[in-house]
C-alpha cells in the first residue's frame, strides 16, 4: 500500500444527537487505491460517519481534510463537488427515470441550454463501457433493472463524476452470489485505477474477501484501524462487540441455563422449515417446543430480526413452511400471529411498539383490545385490574396507569410491551433485543421473567446482540450469519466463545 | 394558573372568551338573551345555529383526520343529502307530512352512508391517499346533487321538514339540540367502545398499531361513515333551513371551514390525538370570527381573508420547522437533529 | 473459510429482457390510453352527429378552454413533484377582478398585464416558501392561498365588473384563419405556445429533469445533489404564473371579472392533469397528456351540448367518473411496478 497523504483524513470527529453521542472523537483515513472497510454493529456510528463524510450531517466538532485541503461540508452537492461519491443501500437514484439521465442528473451536457440527449447518451455508454457493462441499455427505464444492476448504475454516475472517493454503504444485502461478484469486480477495477473506496456491510465473509484495510467503531467511538490481512476474525468480532478474548473464555458459565426440555414426541410449538424471504433472509430451519427458550445469536444486521419478523406475519415469507402445533399454516399478518397466540416485541421500540402519545393503561391492554375488535371495550374495571396487576408484577415506575408512555424510562416502556403481550397469554413469545438501551436492574428482572415464563411452559424465542445474554437464558442457540442460519447448538456448558467461533466461519 | 394555561383547550378557549367579549365591547347587548314566543333569541344562540353544519361536519371531519386522513367530499355530500331529500319530498303524494318529512332525513341518512362507505373503500382497501380519494367524490358530487335536483333549486313546503333547520323544541332551535345529541353521540361511540383509542393508536403509530394486531381498515372505514354521516345531517339542516336544496352552492367551501375548526381546536393535520370539545370550541371562534366582522363594521367580504390568515397562522404554530425556528431565540439547537429525524423516515 | 457462494444463497429474479420492453412502454401507457380515449369519443361524436366530424369542433375544443390548458401545464410541474395547488381557480378569479378593475380605472393593459402577472407568480412563490421552508402540506397552504384570494376577490367587487377595455375585447372578438374556413383565436396561440415552453423545459432543461427527479425520489434527488428545494419552491411560482396567465385569457374570453368565477376550476385542472396519464404520486407524466386531459373534459362538454337531453351536470359526474378511473388505473400499475 502506498503510504502517502491520504485522500481523505477525518480527526477527532464529534455528532450528537438529542440524548446521544453518535460520534465521539473519531479519526479515520482512506487511502488512494485501497478498499477500506469500516466495520462496527448497527449503531456504532458507521452509517454517521458516512452521512458526516457525505455533508448528510454537519460535523459538531474535528476535521475534514480532502486530499490535504481542509473541509467543511453542510450538503451533500458539496460533498460530491469535492469528489466523494456514495451508493447506499437502498440505491439512490430515480426509479421514474432512464439509466442514463440517472448516470448524469444535473450534469447532463448542454448546448445554448438545451440539454444535448445525444451527448447524454454517448457519454453514458462510454461510462458504462469502461466498466464492462454494455450490456445495460442506456435508453431503459432504471425501475426495469435488478438491485443489482441499479447500483452498478449508481457506482457509474460516480465513475462519471470522476470520483476520488466511492463510498458503498451496504451494497451486497440484497445482490445473490453472481451479482456480488460482478460488484467486487467492478470495485477491484476503480480501486486499481487509484479509486478510494470506502465500503460497509454486514456480510463478514465478503469483507474479508474485498478490504485492504479496515476500521472498527464501537458505540461511537473508535476502536482501531487494522490491515484486513492482520486480523483474524476472532478479534475482528470481539472488537466489535467489545469483548477481548480472555475475559470471554473466562466468563461465568455458571448462570448459564440448562433445563431438559423436549423429550421425544413431544410436538413443537412452532416448527419451520426452509423458510425464506427475497432480499431479507433465507433457510431457516428451527423448531420451538413448549417451555423452551431458543436464541438467536448473530452480529446485529446479520438478519436476527428479520426471523423474528417472519415468525409473526409482520412480513411475508416467500419460501419454506412454517407449522403451528404440528398444523401447516401461513402466517400472513401481525393479527394471524396473534390468533395463534403468538407474540412480537420489536427491537424498535420507539418506532414499532411504543404509541407514545396515549396512557400506560392505553399501551398496556392495546393487543388484547385489538383481538376483541373496537366494539367490546375492555371495561375500565378489567383494564384496571391488569394494569395494577401487571404494573406490579414488572415493577413498572411510575406505578401511575394514566402517565403518557413516552414520558417513561427505556426500561419502563420494555415492562409495558412486554406486559401488552403477557396479558394476552401467548404460546410463543418474539422478544427482539428486549433489554437494549435499558438499566442493568430491569435488565435482570426482564431476564429472570423469561425464565419464569417458559417455566411456565411458554415457548421463547429470544434475540439479543450480547451473547453472553443469549447463553444465559437460552436452551438453545441458533446461530445467524449473514442473512441465514448456519448452525443450531444445545446450550450445555456452550461458551461465548464457542458461538462466536461459529460466527466467524472457522472449522472448530 | 400555568397549568391551565398548558391544558390542550387553553389556547383556542381564550381565543374564543377574546372574540366574544371584543364583540360585547363594540355592541353592549351582544351577550344578552331574552325569550320571546318561548324561544330563546341572541346573538350567542344565533352563532350556535349559524355554527351548528359546521359543527356536525367538523366533529365528523375530527376522527378522520385522527386517523391521518381528510375527507374533501364533504361539501359535496352536504349538497347531495339536501338534494336527495327535497326531491324526494317535492316529488312524493303527500309533501307537507310528517311521515314524509321522516322518511325524506332517513333517505339523506342513508345516502351519507353510502357515500362514507365509498370514501372508506377508496381508502382503506384500494390504497388511495385519503385527500385523492375524495378528490373524486368531491368533483362529481356536485354534479350527482344537480341530477338529483334536474339543476333547478327545489322548493318543499313541509313544517316538520322546516323545524329541522328554523324549529324549536324546550325553548332551543332544533339543529342546536341535533348537534348537541351528535356530539353525545360522538362521544360515547368513541369512550364507551374501544373505537377512540383505537383511532389514535393508529394515528399516531400505523406501523406499531399493525404489529399489535390492529385492523386499522375497518377503523378507517368507520371514519369516513360518520364523517358522511355528520355531513348528510348538516346538508339536511342546511336545505330545511331555507326550506330549498340548491344543489350548487349548499355546503360550498364547508369542508375548509371544517379542516379550518379541527385544527384551530387543537387537533393536528398530522394525526393522532383529537379533541371533540377542541373541535367545536374551533367551529364556535370561526362562526364568531364571521360576527365579528359585522360587529366591527368590516366588509362581511373580508372574512375568507381572515380565515386564510388564521389558517396559515395556525398552522405555522402547529409545524414543528416553525417551533423550532422559535426556540432557536430561547436555545441555540442542533440543526442535525431535525435531519436525523428525517433521515429515519426516508430510509 | 466458506466459498462465498454458500454463504450468500439469496436470489434476487433479474427480469427477462421481453418483460423489460413492456415495463419500458408503460411509461406512455396512461397518456396513450387517454389519446385512445379522446379519438374514440370523438369518432364516437361523429357516428351519432355528422356536423360533429369537423375541424372547427376539434380548434373550438382548444378555443374554450385556452384558460384550463394553461392551468394544466402549471398544475402538472406541482403534480409531478409529487405536491398539489389547489389555488388555482381562486387565483384566477383574482387575476380577472384585478385586470378588470384596474382597465375600467384607465389603465394600460399592458400594465395590467404585467401586474397581474406578478401577482400571480408572487403569490404561488409565497406559498412555495411556507411549504418548503415550515414542511407543511402542500394541501393545506394552496387551501389557504386559495381562500386569500377569493377572499380579495370580494375586497375588490361582489360585482360582476364587464371589460370594455379595446385590447381585451379585441382579443376576445379576434380570429386567426386557417386554412379550410377555419379559425383559432390568439388565446390559443399563447396557449400552445406555453405548452411549448413547459415541455422544453420539462425535456431539455436542467431544472424540467430536477422535477422529475425530485417526483420520483425526492431524499435521492437530495442526495445526488440536485437544487431540490429551489426547484420545489419554483414550480408552486410557475403554478400561480400559470393561473394568472390563465386568468388574463379567461378575461379575453369572458370579458369581465367576477369573484365567483372559475370555482372548482382547481378540480378541472387536477382532473385534466391525473386523465392524461400523470401520476398523482409525481415522477410520471407529460405536459402533451395534460393537453390531451383538457381536450378530453372538453370534448365532454362538446357531446353534452351537442346531446341536448343531457344537462351540463353530466359534465362533472362524468369528469368525476373518469378521474376515478384513472387513479385505479395508477394504482393498478403501481402494484404491478412494486
Amino acid at each position: 500500500m502506498n503510504e502517502i497523504v491520504p485522500v481523505v483524513e477525518m480527526t477527532d470527529i464529534a455528532i450528537g444527537f438529542p440524548g446521544v453521542k453518535a460520534l465521539d472523537g473519531v479519526d479515520f483515513r482512506l487511502f488512494q487505491g485501497e478498499v477500506h472497510a469500516l466495520m462496527g454493529e448497527n449503531g456504532a456510528g458507521k452509517s454517521t460517519l458516512i452521512k458526516a463524510l457525505t455533508g448528510v450531517y454537519t460535523i459538531d466538532s474535528g476535521t475534514i481534510t480532502v486530499l490535504g485541503e481542509p473541509k467543511r461540508f453542510s450538503t451533500p452537492g458539496e460533498s460530491q463537488a469535492a469528489g466523494i461519491s456514495t451508493v447506499y443501500q437502498e440505491v439512490n437514484l430515480c426509479p421514474n427515470l432512464t439509466v442514463e439521465e440517472n448516470v448524469l442528473l444535473g450534469r447532463e451536457p448542454r448546448r445554448r441550454g438545451s440539454i444535448d440527449w445525444k451527448g447524454v447518451r454517448s457519454r453514458t455508454r462510454e461510462v458504462l463501457a469502461e466498466l464492462q457493462l454494455d450490456h445495460i441499455d442506456p435508453g431503459s427505464l432504471l425501475s426495469t433493472h435488478s438491485i443489482a444492476i441499479q447500483q452498478l448504475i449508481a457506482i457509474a454516475r460516480s465513475v462519471e463524476i470522476n470520483a476520488k472517493v466511492l463510498i458503498l454503504d451496504e451494497p451486497t444485502s440484497s445482490l445473490d452470489a453472481d451479482e456480488v461478484n460482478q460488484l467486487f469486480r467492478v470495485i477491484r477495477d476503480l480501486r486499481d485505477r487509484g479509486v478510494a473506496i470506502l465500503f460497509v456491510s454486514h456480510f463478514l465473509e465478503q469483507v474479508y474477501e474485498i478490504s485492504d484495510r479496515m476500521t472498527v467503531l464501537r458505540n461511537g467511538k473508535l476502536v482501531g484501524e487494522y490491515m484486513t490481512r492482520d486480523l483474524t476474525r476472532m478479534s475482528l468480532i470481539s472488537k466489535m462487540i467489545g469483548k477481548d478474548m480472555e475475559a470471554l473464555t473466562e466468563l461465568d458459565q455458571a448462570s448459564a441455563r440448562t433445563r431438559a426440555s423436549n423429550g421425544a414426541g413431544v410436538t413443537p410449538f412452532v416448527e419451520a422449515k426452509g423458510l425464506g424471504r427475497k432480499g431479507s433472509v433465507s433457510n431457516v430451519d428451527l423448531s420451538i417446543y413448549p417451555g423452551e427458550v431458543v436464541g438467536l445469536a448473530g452480529l446485529l444486521g446479520a438478519g436476527r430480526t428479520e426471523i423474528a419478523r417472519l415468525f409473526f406475519g409482520a412480513d411475508r415469507a416467500d419460501e419454506g413452511t412454517i407449522k403451528v402445533k404440528g398444523a401447516g399454516q401461513k402466517i400472513r399478518s401481525p393479527r394471524a400471529a396473534i390468533d395463534k397466540r403468538i407474540g412480537f416485541c420489536s427491537e424498535d421500540r420507539k418506532e414499532e411498539g411504543l404509541i407514545g402519545d396515549l396512557t400506560v393503561r392505553d399501551n398496556l391492554v392495546l393487543a388484547m383490545q385489538a383481538s376483541k375488535g373496537w366494539a367490546r371495550r375492555i371495561p375500565r374495571r378489567v383494564q384496571d385490574e391488569l394494569v395494577a396487576e401487571y404494573i406490579e408484577a414488572l415493577d413498572i415506575r411510575p406505578a401511575n396507569p394514566d402517565a403518557l408512555i413516552r414520558n417513561l424510562s427505556g426500561g419502563n416502556q420494555q415492562k409495558v410491551l412486554l406486559a401488552r403481550w403477557l396479558v394476552t397469554h401467548p404460546e410463543l413469545l418474539i422478544l427482539d433485543e428486549p433489554t437494549r438501551g435499558i438499566d442493568i436492574g430491569a435488565k435482570t428482572q426482564i431476564q429472570k421473567l423469561v425464565n419464569k415464563l417458559a417455566a411456565d411452559g411458554m415457548s421463547i424465542l429470544f434475540i439479543s446482540s450480547e451473547l453472553e445474554e443469549v447463553l444465559r437464558v437460552s436452551d438453545r442457540v441458533a446461530v445467524i450469519k449473514d442473512r441465514a442460519m448456519v448452525a443450531e447448538i444445545n446450550n450445555d456448558g456452550v461458551s461465548v466463545e464457542d458461538v462466536m467461533t461459529v460466527i466467524a466461519g472457522g472449522a472448530q | 394558573m400555568k397549568s391551565l394555561l398548558k391544558h390542550r383547550l387553553a389556547w383556542p378557549v381564550i381565543a374564543l372568551a377574546a372574540l366574544l367579549l371584543l364583540n360585547q365591547v363594540f355592541r353592549p347587548d351582544f351577550m344578552s338573551l331574552r325569550m320571546q314566543d318561548g324561544h330563546l333569541y341572541g346573538s350567542l344562540i344565533d352563532i350556535m345555529r349559524n355554527g351548528a353544519p359546521t359543527i356536525l361536519i367538523a366533529l365528523g371531519m375530527t376522527l378522520v383526520i385522527a386517523t391521518r386522513g381528510i375527507d374533501l367530499s364533504v361539501g359535496a355530500v352536504v349538497a347531495i343529502a339536501g338534494a336527495a331529500s327535497c326531491a324526494y319530498i317535492a316529488g312524493s303524494p303527500d309533501p307537507g307530512s310528517p311521515v314524509t318529512a321522516a322518511t325524506a332525513v332517513l333517505i339523506a341518512v342513508v345516502a351519507g352512508l353510502a357515500l362514507g362507505v365509498w370514501n372508506g373503500f377508496l381508502v382503506s382497501t384500494i390504497g388511495v391517499q385519503p385527500i385523492i380519494a375524495t378528490l373524486v367524490l368531491m368533483t362529481a358530487g356536485r354534479g350527482v346533487a344537480q341530477l338529483i335536483t334536474g339543476g333547478q333549486i327545489v322548493s318543499v313546503s313541509n313544517d316538520s321538514y322546516k323545524s329541522i333547520g328554523a324549529g324549536y323544541l324546550f325553548t332551543l332551535p332544533i339543529s342546536i339540540l341535533i348537534t348537541a345529541a351528535v356530539f353525545a353521540l360522538a362521544a360515547v361511540l368513541t369512550r364507551r367502545t374501544a373505537l377512540g383509542t383505537l383511532i389514535e393508536a393508529v394515528g399516531i403509530n400505523p406501523v406499531a398499531s399493525r404489529l399489535a394486531g390492529l385492523r386499522a381498515r375497518n377503523i378507517i372505514w368507520i371514519v369516513y361513515v360518520f364523517s358522511a354521516i355528520c355531513a348528510a345531517i348538516a346538508g339536511l339542516m342546511i336545505s330545511s333551513n331555507v326550506t330549498a336544496a340548491d344543489a350548487n352552492n349548499a355546503g360550498l367551501y364547508i369542508e375548509m371551514d371544517a379542516i379550518l375548526a379541527v385544527v384551530i381546536g387543537g387537533t393536528s393535520l398530522a394525526g393522532g390525538r383529537y379533541t371533540l370539545v377542541g373541535t367545536v370550541v374551533g367551529a364556535f371562534i370561526i362562526q364568531t370570527l364571521t360576527t365579528t366582522v359585522y360587529t366591527l363594521g368590516i366588509p362581511p367580504e373580508v372574512t375568507l381573508v381572515f380565515k386564510a390568515l388564521v389558517v396559515i397562522t395556525v398552522c405555522l404554530l402547529q409545524a414543528p420547522k416553525a417551533r423550532n425556528l422559535l426556540s432557536r431565540f430561547k436555545a441555540a439547537p442542533k440543526p442535525a437533529a431535525k435531519e436525523a429525524a428525517k433521515e429515519k423516515v426516508a430510509i | 473459510m466458506s466459498p462465498l457462494s454458500t454463504l450468500t444463497p439469496l436470489t434476487v429474479k433479474k427480469p427477462s429482457p421481453a418483460r423489460n420492453r413492456l415495463r419500458g412502454g408503460a411509461r406512455y401507457a396512461p397518456t396513450l390510453a387517454t389519446v385512445g380515449l379522446f379519438i374514440a369519443m370523438f369518432a364516437v361524436g361523429a357516428g351519432m352527429y355528422p356536423s360533429f366530424l369537423s375541424g372547427q369542433v376539434f380548434l373550438n375544443l382548444f378555443i374554450d378552454n385556452t384558460f384550463l390548458i394553461v392551468l394544466a401545464v402549471g398544475m402538472t410541474f406541482v403534480i409531478l413533484t409529487g405536491g398539489i395547488d389547489l389555488s388555482v381557480g381562486a387565483v384566477v378569479a383574482l387575476s380577472m377582478m384585478v385586470s378588470a378593475t384596474l382597465l375600467q380605472q384607465g389603465w394600460n393593459p399592458g400594465a395590467v398585464i404585467v401586474l397581474v402577472l406578478l401577482i400571480g407568480g408572487g403569490l404561488g412563490l409565497l406559498m412555495g416558501l411556507i411549504i418548503q421552508y415550515f414542511d407543511i402540506q402542500p394541501f393545506i397552504v394552496t387551501l389557504a392561498g386559495m381562500f386569500l384570494a377569493r377572499g380579495l376577490c370580494y375586497v375588490i367587487s361582489l360585482d360582476s365588473i364587464p371589460v370594455t377595455e379595446a385590447f381585451f375585447t379585441g382579443m376576445a372578438q379576434a380570429q386567426i384563419p386557417l386554412p379550410g374556413d377555419l379559425f383559432v383565436s390568439p388565446g390559443v396561440l399563447l396557449a400552445l405556445g406555453i405548452v411549448a415552453v413547459a415541455f422544453f423545459v420539462l425535456h431539455h432543461t436542467r431544472f424540467g429533469r430536477t422535477v422529475y427527479a425530485i417526483g420520483g425520489n425526492e431524499h435521492s434527488a437530495m442526495l445526488m445533489g440536485l437544487p431540490v428545494k429551489a426547484t420545489k419552491i419554483l414550480v408552486y411560482a410557475l403554478s400561480g404564473l400559470c393561473s394568472a396567465i390563465a386568468g388574463i385569457l379567461f378575461s379575453f374570453y369572458s370579458l369581465s371579472g367576477y369573484s365567483l368565477a372559475a370555482q372548482g376550476m382547481e378540480l378541472d385542472a387536477i382532473a385534466a392533469v391525473v386523465i392524461g396519464g400523470t401520476l398523482l404520486t409525481g415522477g410520471t407524466g407529460y405536459v402533451l397528456g395534460s393537453v390531451v386531459g383538457v381536450l378530453v373534459l372538453g370534448i365532454v362538454q362538446t357531446f353534452i351540448a351537442y346531446d341536448g337531453t343531457l344537462s351540463s351536470w353530466w359534465t362533472k359526474i362524468v369528469i368525476g367518473g373518469l378521474l376515478l378511473v384513472f387513479i385505479l388505473l395508477q394504482r393498478l400499475f403501481a402494484r404491478k411496478a412494486g
